[in-house]
């Protein structure tokens, strides 16, 4: 196991305030060395993969790490990626948003995003509440469960990421939790190598603003929430149903071939070039 | 499947970076490592390390470096300087990233 930590190192601005600015036992800085760890795995230069984030914790991310990056407006990450992966097809563009970033302010450039199938890999990272501006439901937050503006439980449903993105076309969609890292590293792995929009939602607790509400003595217990509410999709014998039992299915939940916006741009580029000539 | 050797590794805990979240004393199979009464990790019982990995994997902060054991048997370095060389350029508040191999012979 030597030298993972030594690798993730070699791909950190140094220059930057360390130790980041996540919380203690926020899950943001494992799917951070699991996001470096797959590039890594890759083979892929840092100057060909760009990093665009959004506001929030996880808008934090595009700061500490020596990729091409982008900190964007609140919700509107997916929109400057569609046009840098417009303007240059052959960088790897990941797109690293909150709940609140991709589902509420910027819940209509996902799901467009999806239906374009453009060529972005989308990193949601579902906290479940707004972490960084004080702990305000958001639309991800479970039914029943506490935040500083829902004193006596969320009313609302919570989005399931996973069901929205099938439904809207995204061509990879996946789900995986900040504490099966490696199989985190699998997920996105896989998905940056897809040709289409691909999206994987990380499961990433917020011990400071979501835990405490919520009776989660401390980070840990939140950690062991996670390894015994969920359930690897492979092993359900209805993938397309939701376990009886109300465990979090994670995995892989859709994976089709199918050329990104870019591809066919090019295509019909080329083949209007040629009738000109 | 074989028996897993302990006492290959050294566990490194970079006290600066370490925020004390617990998770790698909490999920540690061996219990190789306590929090301190600073409220950081620390390395216990090196010896029961079964180089699993899962602390490398879980840290969020990237404090908790394993590395293979050197052959003169050193395990533990002193806490207060870092895991990397008090003496290189970096010094103390910027970490790992230039340690490489120790040289065995270093020129004179």
């Amino acid at each position: 196991m030597a030298d993972v930590t030594q690798l993730i190192h070699d791909y950190l601005r140094h220059n930057k305030k360390f130790p980041h600015v996540f919380c203690a036992g926020c899950g943001h800085g494992i799917v951070l060395g699991s996001l470096i760890r797959s590039v890594h795995a890759l083979g892929l230069p840092k100057d060909d993969v760009v990093l665009v984030a959004g506001i929030g914790c996880s808008g934090r991310m595009a700061v500490y790490v020596d990729f091409n990056t982008v900190h964007t407006t609140h919700g509107r990450a997916l929109t400057f990626a569609t046009g840098i992966k417009m303007a240059n097809p052959k960088l790897k563009v990941i797109c690293v948003m909150g709940d609140g970033d991709a589902m509420s302010i910027g819940g209509n450039h996902l799901i467009h995003a999806a239906r374009r199938n453009i060529g972005v890999t989308a990193l949601i990272l579902n906290n479940q509440i707004y972490g960084m501006t004080g702990g305000q439901c958001s639309s991800a937050t479970p039914q029943g469960d506490i935040s500083m503006t829902t004193p006596f439980g969320s009313l609302e449903k919570a989005f399931d990421i996973v069901e929205m993105c099938k439904a809207a076309g995204a061509s990879y969609v996946a789900r995986g939790t900040s504490f099966h890292a490696i199989q985190l590293d699998r997920l996105i792995s896989s998905a940056i190598m897809h040709p289409g929009f691909s999206v994987v939602e990380v499961f990433s607790p917020c011990p400071t603003q979501y835990g405490r509400k919520n009776k989660f003595r401390n980070a840990v217990d939140m950690y062991k929430w996670l390894k015994a509410n969920t359930v690897k999709v492979e092993t359900l014998k209805e993938p397309d149903q939701k376990p009886a039992d109300g465990r979090i299915p994670i995995g892989v939940f859709r994976d089709v071939e199918e050329p990104g916006l870019e591809e066919r741009y090019f295509e019909l580029q080329r083949k209007l070039m040629g009738q000109n000539r | 499947m074989s028996k897993k050797q302990k006492g290959q590794t050294r566990v490194c805990v970079y006290p600066d970076w370490c925020k004390g979240c617990g998770l790698c004393v909490a999920f540690c199979p061996a219990k190789v490592l306590v929090l301190n009464p600073f409220g950081k990790a620390e390395v216990a019982n090196e010896d029961e390390c079964i180089n699993c990995g899962f602390c490398e994997l879980h840290c969020p902060d990237f404090a908790i470096a394993i590395k293979p054991r050197t052959r003169n048997g050193a395990s533990q370095p002193d806490p207060r300087s870092g895991w990397s060389d008090p003496e290189s350029e970096h010094g103390r508040a910027s970490p790992p990233e230039p340690t490489p191999e120790p040289n065995p012979n270093p020129e004179e």
